[in-house]
């Protein structure tokens, strides 16, 4: 870690307050943040399901937002994708404001995710779920599709060579023709990340990745994620419990509790922040140890 | 040659070959009289409903909306159609058919789309079976509409017997009729393996998940309501041309599960060749079974629902795994993989 650099001290409380973008890379300073996030917040009924959210994200930084269950952390990435509409707060990709778009338009204005919970299109090939991420970045009109005109075919040539490109970052070309609903847990999440990859998103959030993998599976996803950071140039947010994969791949990390943020900062000062650890273990157990 | 066939999918091309058989087998029967006059009547409505549930194939089996209007959609079509080749035959008795055929096919396929769109747009707002009872709703609006126009023959019927003034109708309007249907499957098909299709499964698997891949949802629900609905209009004009008398009160709620059991029949999905031979199957049944035919709304109801037990039932994996014969294909792959290894092996055998 020692290619960043603190830009605000980080320490206890104080690290909540405005501007919020703690952590840097050196490679991205002085660039504008991509994701600027100002105090997001969602009640559900009376529950205040997340609130005060602030974080900027750069453009090729690998960022993670952990917390306990229920913390928040997913409810954040529906905000981000305008799943749910914020009581409070907004969001700026690229300083364009994402609210009133539908989730759709937010895709496309450049963030794209995976789910906690799986979501493939099951009765689809593996390349096919791909080439749906390609949707809007595929040039074929219905006239095109219908009468197999030229642009058909090479729109077709040129989506399935992309494809099998992407899906060769988690070595899946072999696959390509397996029905996605098929496929093992770990390969399922693999092939999420690919078909986000494939909307050519400017940040790309990705909800426990390595929920169910193997530890070496895990590690490959390490792996994986510098790869695909330093291969698209892209910004990636990523929510999860594996504190291995956090701590090993993320720059700047942020602590959810019930819906605030208790910490921002890197993973050493994460690591050893007492609102954390408390918030993990709660202070019973603290005052035990 | 080659080259266009490799171009196309190796179903999609088995359900043309198939198509392009079935029709030769018709124009041969007629040709050389060997039709049976039952036969020959069913000729017609056996690709009218190959049309129906080709298309209703794409709502349910590839959008993955249960719509239980298709009768509506079709009727829309066979009343413009056919008012327009009434109205064109009345003013330029000298025109032939295949001028104003084309044209009535044309013109009610587009109008069923714009009802299509038109029911598309509010159905956005319900799924599943809601949606269900929306269109059937809309196909009981549309048959009351009708018997209410004077200009459309009122509840007497509409009289569309002039259009076609051949006796022998089978053999006249089969031409159209095979164009009409081999030309709309490969339109479907073709949709359904470019980038729009993938969509629109997309959609039917994984809703949340197409949004998030930035597609927009309504937008291919709509328009697969108006391109389905275009399709079930060509097959009412075909329908109109057909009869002597269209009566409103046929394109009823019977009719939409007639045409929805031909596509669960067949197997919804991607493959439009089970709802093809469905159709057929199930447009020649009633005819050879007309001993049955107070009971066959009964055996089709009964049908419907063996079938979806049968499908979704998970006690009855077992059996289905068995049935669905999968050992013979995974046998067949792996002797196919493995004659590609041998092969492989042996160029890079030569190389060396
Ligand atoms: N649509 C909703 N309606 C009402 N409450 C919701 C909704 N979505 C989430 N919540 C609540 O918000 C809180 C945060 O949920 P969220 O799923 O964001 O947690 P999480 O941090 O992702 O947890 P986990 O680690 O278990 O995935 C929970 O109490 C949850 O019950
Ligand atoms: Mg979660």
């Amino acid at each position: 870690m020692s290619d960043r650099k603190t830009v605000m001290s980080v320490n206890g409380t104080e690290m909540f307050s405005p501007p919020s973008n703690i952590l840097i890379p050196t490679r991205d300073e002085g660039k504008k943040p991509v994701l600027d996030v100002r105090g997001l917040g969602i009640d559900f009924g009376g529950l205040r399901a997340v609130d005060e959210f602030t974080i900027t994200v750069s453009p090729t930084e690998i960022s993670g937002l952990i917390g306990p269950n229920g913390a928040g952390k997913t409810t954040v990435f529906n905000l981000l994708t305008n799943v749910y509409k914020p009581t409070r707060g907004a969001i700026l990709l690229d300083g364009h404001p994402t609210a009133g778009k539908s989730v759709a338009q937010v895709n496309r204005m450049g963030i794209a995710r995976t789910f906690q919970n799986i979501r493939l299109f099951d009765q689809m090939t593996v390349l096919d779920n791909v080439r749906v991420g390609m949707s809007n970045n595929t040039r074929c009109n219905f006239a095109e599709s219908f009468l197999r005109l030229p642009g058909y075919f090479k729109a077709e040539k040129r989506s399935r060579e992309r494809a099998l490109e992407l899906l060769s970052i988690f070595n899946m070309e072999s696959e390509a023709y397996t029905l996605a609903g098929n496929l093992p847990y770990g390969a399922q999440r693999r092939l999420e990340i690919i078909r986000a990859l494939a909307t050519e998103p400017k940040v790309l959030l990705l909800d426990e990745p390595a929920a169910g993998m193997n530890p070496s599976e895990t590690h490959a996803l390490m792996e994986s994620i510098r790869q695909i950071r330093d291969q698209f140039g892209i910004a990636i947010v990523l929510i999860e419990h594996d504190m291995n994969l956090v701590m090993g791949v993320c720059e700047g990390i942020a602590v959810l509790n019930f819906g605030k943020v208790i910490a921002k900062g890197t993973p050493d000062q994460i690591k050893n922040n007492e609102a954390v650890i408390e918030a993990y273990l709660g202070r019973q157990e603290k005052k035990e140890a | 040659m080659k080259k266009f066939l490799s171009k196309i999918n190796r179903r999609d091309a088995l359900t043309l070959l198939v198509l392009v058989g079935i029709f030769a087998f018709f124009f041969i029967m007629l040709q050389t009289g060997a039709a049976s006059h039952q036969f020959k009547n069913m000729i017609i409505p056996m690709t009218y409903y190959i049309l129906l549930a080709i298309s209703l194939n794409l709502m349910v089996g590839v959008l993955g909306e249960l719509s239980l209007g298709h009768a509506g959609f079709m009727s829309v079509g066979a009343y413009t159609g056919c008012f327009l080749s009434v109205m064109l035959v009345e003013h330029f008795p000298d025109l032939p058919m295949f001028v104003y055929l084309p044209v009535a096919m044309l013109c009610g396929g587009l109008m069923a789309a714009l009802f299509g769109v038109i029911i598309g747009i509010p159905a956005l707002r319900v799924k599943g079976d809601y949606l269900a009872i929306v269109t059937l709703a809309f196909c009981e609006i549309i048959k009351t509409v009708i018997i209410n126009l004077d200009f459309l023959g009122g509840a007497i019927g509409f009289d569309t017997d002039k259009i076609v003034p051949d006796r022998n109708k089978a053999l006249t309007l089969l031409p159209y009729a095979a164009f009409a249907v081999i030309v709309s499957a490969i339109l479907i098909m073709n949709l359904v393996r470019s980038k729009h299709g993938r969509a629109i499964m997309a959609v039917r698997d994984n809703r949340i998940a197409a949004e998030a891949c930035g597609i927009n949802v309504n937008f291919y629900k709509v328009a697969v309501f108006g391109i389905a609905a275009f399709f079930a209009g060509v097959a009412g004009v075909l329908y109109g041309h057909n009869d002597v008398l269209l009566k409103s009160s046929t394109f009823d709620f019977n009719m939409s599960i007639e045409i929805l059991i031909m596509v669960v029949l067949g197997g919804m999905g991607s493959n439009m060749l089970g709802s093809v031979i469905a159709a057929v199957v199930m447009t020649a049944l009633p005819e050879i079974l007309r001993d049955f035919s107070d009971y066959r709304m009964l055996i089709y109801s009964v049908m419907l629902i063996v079938i979806m037990l049968f499908t979704s039932a998970p006690a009855l994996a077992g059996i289905r795994e068995r049935l669905s014969l999968n050992f013979i294909k995974d046998a067949v792959t792996k002797r196919i993989a493995a004659a590609k290894a041998k092969k492989a092996n042996k160029t890079k055998e030569e190389q060396k």
